[in-house]
């Protein structure tokens, strides 16, 4: 039990990343983004043509970071995949949503031409990697023994290492710099971000970086508990926005104690249930929380933080 | 030469108009009203000065430039100042961070601009950390003025400062007001307490069906006949 737990953690380490930009996306541009889950699968195929084409020699055999199963070019492709996505993020949103703002579209219109990019991406995907599922690394790695019997695979603390500080940064970030404050004001209150001369168009395209960086990062470490997938990021939507509603939708902060709350709830179900229960698993949390509680669990008027 | 000169502006929402030529001036240092039922194009004036709506026709001069159709934040950068009637704080941000981002656009330090504005409002000051949102109406109120201050404003626009406050916070209020008034900031203000407004105004402008209907020195006004039995109830 004590290491399904562990397990949950691990995965809700990677919801929370992609949960975060959901509900950061929610709170600037007011629409849920159905494409994050590619966007997710999206980063997690750049960093793979980052290991296995342009930096292929400081990774695989022999050239391995300690206990882990890569080397340092899953780290370039972790950055380079934060890059490039967050580059087709602000793509997208110049080519399919701000024309849509701009036509003052509806919540719904956004919502459903998200799911159109989330599509485009898929099809970019299948289309140059190809429907087989791919590692970036096909090591075998033994598990580490810590106290209570857990057993954890180094790889696996490196994916909780990585969401905890990207989520602290994140924090530090939106509590501490200008830039952030100015996001979170944007969140709260648009009219009066503009009326005090914020820069509400720079507040959307850091939205957009943010959430396609954390995304992506997501996705790697995905790539990395498993495999890749071209599927991978639109079967892991619904945790994803359970993750986000559970946590209060907009609230970054929320998004986070939510994914791990789903995440630990979808593992420790496994005890009970067959694994492949585990997407159903998180359908039921996200009906309960619409039915008891539709405002997350800290309620309404969530702290943006 | 006036502060802010403002020449038959025609302004409104989409097709419809609601100012149909409005005309007011504002000299430096002045606290001027602008009082009238509901539906007579108040807000939609202070709205159209800020640059939020786009006159159709008509000039709005301030500082001898035109300002007619130019964005907020450019007119906030040439220091006039707007509070809005309601929604005019960020609710989960702090005390403080509302006043900092009341500073934004601001390249230099703004901590004595800080220090002034928690002395004018020693109330905030003990509120600093507390979320907006967790705060009295009052003192949200206070806190919405105190944010359009921080950028040292020539003149400030505030729209309806007294809504849904208690007879008591009003007169706080428009004491505050006037204090920043003496302070050296020129006023133009939005009121649906009209008595309570012209009593502390230099002079005072009644808007009705989208024109100038009135005008005239805040305590004229309130002394003149019909404009207590049509605008003050009796």
């Amino acid at each position: 039990m004590a290491e399904l737990a562990v397990s949950g953690i691990i995965l809700g380490s990677i919801i929370a990343l992609g949960a975060i930009g959901v509900s950061l996306i929610y709170g600037i541009l007011r629409f849920a983004h159905f494409a994050h889950g590619d966007m997710m699968t999206f980063g997690a195929y750049i960093a793979f043509f980052f290991v296995h084409s342009v930096f292929s020699s400081l990774g695989g055999e022999g050239f391995r970071l300690g206990p882990l199963t890569f080397g340092p070019s899953l780290i370039i492709g972790i950055f380079g995949a934060m890059a490039i996505s967050a580059l087709v993020a602000l793509l997208i949103d110049r080519i399919i949503y701000r024309p849509l703002r701009q036509r003052r579209a509806g919540l719904v219109m956004l919502a459903m031409s998200s799911l159109g990019a989330a599509i485009i991406l898929r099809s970019i995907i299948y289309l140059v990697w190809g429907p087989q599922s791919q590692a970036y690394s096909r090591t075998i790695q033994p598990a580490l023994f810590l106290p209570l019997g857990i057993r954890v695979k180094a790889d696996e603390l490196f994916i909780i290492g990585v969401a905890l500080l990207l989520v602290i940064g994140l924090y530090v970030f939106l509590q501490r710099t200008k830039l952030g404050k100015a996001m979170r004001a944007t969140a709260d209150n648009v009219d009066l971000a503009r009326i005090s001369g914020i820069n509400t168009d720079r507040v959307v395209a850091y939205t957009w970086v943010l959430g396609a960086s954390l995304a992506s990062t997501a996705g790697v470490l995905l790539g990395l508990e498993s495999q890749l997938m071209p599927e991978m990021g639109w079967g892991f939507l619904l945790p994803l926005f359970a993750a986000t509603i559970l946590g209060g939708i907009g609230s970054p902060f929320g998004a986070f104690v939510g994914a791990m709350v789903v995440g630990i709830i979808q593992q420790t179900s496994t005890y009970y249930l067959s694994p492949a229960y585990k997407p159903a698993v998180a359908f039921l949390i996200l009906i309960l929380i619409l039915l008891v509680r539709p405002t997350g669990i800290f309620g309404r008027r969530t702290p943006w933080i | 030469m006036s502060l802010l000169d403002v020449s038959g502006v025609v302004s409104g929402y989409g097709e419809t108009d609601i100012l149909t030529g409005v005309s007011i001036t504002v000299q430096a240092g002045e606290v001027v009203a602008i009082i009238g039922p509901n539906g007579s194009g108040k807000s939609t004036l202070m709205k159209t000065i800020f640059g939020l709506l786009r006159p159709r026709r008509g000039e709005i001069i301030f500082h001898g430039e035109s300002i007619a159709g130019l964005a907020p934040d450019h007119i906030t950068r040439r220091g006039v100042c707007y509070m809005p009637q309601s929604d005019n704080v960020f609710p989960s941000l702090s005390t403080h961070e509302n006043l900092e981002m009341g500073a934004f656009i601001r390249e230099d330090g703004f901590s004595a601009r800080l220090e002034e504005v928690y002395s004018l409002f020693p109330d905030l000051f003990s509120k600093r950390n507390a979320r907006a949102g967790s705060l009295s109406g009052g003192q949200r109120q206070m806190l919405a003025l105190a944010r359009a201050l921080m950028l040292d404003p020539t003149l400030l626009l505030l729209d309806e400062p007294s809504a849904g406050l208690s007879p008591k916070l009003v007169d706080t209020i428009m004491s505050k007001i006037l204090e920043i008034n003496r302070s050296g900031v020129s006023i133009l203000m939005v009121e649906q307490r009209a008595r309570e407004a012209l009593k502390l105004s230099t002079r005072g402008y009644i808007l009705a069906m989208g024109r100038n209907q009135m005008e005239g020195s805040g305590e004229g006004l309130l002394d003149n006949e019909e404009v207590r039995r049509l605008y003050l109830g009796g």
